[in-house]
């Protein structure tokens, strides 16, 4: 948890972000969409899909700067994406050394291989490693330069049970380690549940802020009648948004 | 096995050509056999040697000129669309106009020079390259590109670790279509106004002697050396470029 009064890692305040295409009806994606994340803070960003939230994550990026509002803190962030985006004709070692600046990327990064069970395929090809492994090399480039904030959008998806809990674990472990902060995008409510220190739920098209929710409780306090209760408690305040 | 078949489909091939020739027993269609022979002579004269260097050299020149300014062309036409719409017809005339069309005029505008002439395969050779390599600079995955961004990627490395590995296989293919094109126009333009190479002497042969066996032979050794430039660097160089799918 972050001292009080100290300035966020993270601000988003997007006063409006349209989708203007020929022959089509413009679309408001975002209005009046504004948080931010503290340091050391754990956020998830809750909303139906097609919502709008990795539009917000492109804005706050710098990826779409066609929007009205103010941004800051992306210098600092390290992007996991949804899809693992690795380049397919470098190595696993070379891919994460990209996320690193041309004059640091010599450096050191033995313990992070050994920290993501990296090392045995620092040599290999991406395409020779499974969806969950790409995604560790994801995760491996995206915390390379010790970013303050790491910025993940949906990124267990497609994993089996215990790939995702496997992979959520070792970002949770890397982030308390390191003080780092997260701003993640999901729509498994239960994931959120499990990890977040502070819940943002956003509406439906434009995407706006609903609520904002923080979970008290130690993570490591967390069981399964908790979960269960928290969840209800929102199904039941935002049904919109999370479902029972 | 597939070297077997090649060296059986060979075999046949050249009886095929034997048998022809005792067929019809003229010198207008000579047997393998006078055709080695005139090779050997050329070569101890000293003359194969010279008009095969000569015209490799052009090919040379010409194919790395024609390369480097297709693949800038290319990445450039694919990149913006400004300049795809600006140049998209001037391409589209070059490349529709003939050979033979281009290499006259580049004789007739430049004179009668080696640097008229390597003008004259490179304009020809040119916008095959660039609009292979335009096809791969439009296919760029924006995936990467955003990845590229996001991670604020200087030029030089997004250049090689992101473009360059996307751009290799259409530059690749480009190269061994090119390469063979080349060589077929630069003997053209050899015959048109050059006073050396291949295509100088097959029509040297052919003006003086109509001596066939003269041209087969000059073409087959050439066709010879290109063939193995392509199977000992280029087809190489495309294993390399794809290693790691």
């Amino acid at each position: 948890m972050s001292a009080a009064g100290a300035d966020p890692v993270l601000r988003v305040s997007i006063d409006s972000k349209w989708y203007r295409s020929r022959g089509a009806e413009p679309v408001e994606a975002v209005r009046d969409l504004a948080f931010g994340v503290e340091a050391g803070e754990i956020v998830c960003l809750i909303g139906p899909s097609g919502a709008g939230k990795t539009t917000s994550l492109r804005i706050l990026l710098g990826l779409d700067t066609d929007y009205t509002g103010q941004v800051s803190g992306a210098e600092q962030a390290g992007m996991v994406f949804q899809e693992p985006r690795l380049l397919p004709w470098r190595s696993v070692e070379h891919n994460v050394r990209l996320g690193l600046p041309r004059a640091r990327r010599g450096r050191d990064l033995d313990g992070l291989f050994g920290r993501l069970g990296l090392a045995p395929w620092r040599a290999s090809y991406p395409k020779a490693l499974s969806l969950g492994m790409q995604r560790r090399v994801a995760l491996a480039r995206a915390l390379a330069d010790d970013p303050r904030v790491l910025v993940l959008d949906e990124p267990f998806v497609s994993l089996d049970d215990a790939a995702a809990a496997e992979l959520r674990g070792l970002v949770v472990d890397t982030v308390d380690g390191a003080g780092m902060s997260v701003l993640m995008v999901t729509h498994n409510v239960a994931e959120a549940i499990g990890i977040a220190d502070r819940l943002l739920l956003l509406s439906r098209r434009p995407a706006s802020l609903v609520a904002d929710v923080p979970l008290d409780r130690e993570r490591g306090a967390r069981d399964r009648a908790w979960a269960e209760a928290t969840r209800a408690t929102l199904a039941a305040r935002y049904p919109e948004i999370i479902a029972v | 096995m597939g070297a077997l078949t090649r060296i059986a489909s060979l075999l046949v091939l050249v009886a095929a050509w034997q048998a022809a020739a005792l067929e019809a027993g003229s010198r207008l269609l000579p047997a393998p056999m006078a055709v080695l022979r005139f090779i050997i002579q050329e070569a101890e004269r000293g003359d194969l040697i010279h008009n095969v260097g000569v015209t490799l050299l052009r090919v040379a020149i010409s194919f790395g000129i024609a390369m480097v300014l297709g693949v800038a062309l290319g990445v450039a036409l694919g990149r913006s669309k400004a300049a795809d719409l600006t140049l998209d017809t001037p391409l589209l005339v070059l490349l529709n106009t003939p050979a033979l069309v281009i290499t006259v005029l580049a004789y007739v505008w430049v004179g009668l020079t080696e640097a008229a002439a390597i003008l004259a395969v490179v304009l020809n050779k040119l916008p095959n390259v660039a609009v292979i390599v335009r096809e791969g600079a439009r296919n760029l995955d924006p995936q990467l590109d955003e990845m590229a961004r996001a991670y604020r990627f200087d030029r030089l490395t997004w250049a090689r670790d992101v473009l360059i590995p996307q751009l290799q296989p259409y530059v690749v293919t480009a190269s061994r279509s090119g390469l063979s094109l080349a060589w077929k126009i630069v003997l053209v333009v050899e015959l048109l106004g050059r006073p050396d190479g291949v295509g100088f002497a097959i029509n040297y042969y052919f003006v003086q002697s109509t001596d066939v066996a003269a041209i087969i032979g000059y073409s087959l050794v050439f066709m010879a050396v290109m063939i193995g430039i392509d199977v000992l660097l280029l087809q190489r160089l495309e294993a390399h470029v794809r290693r790691w799918r």
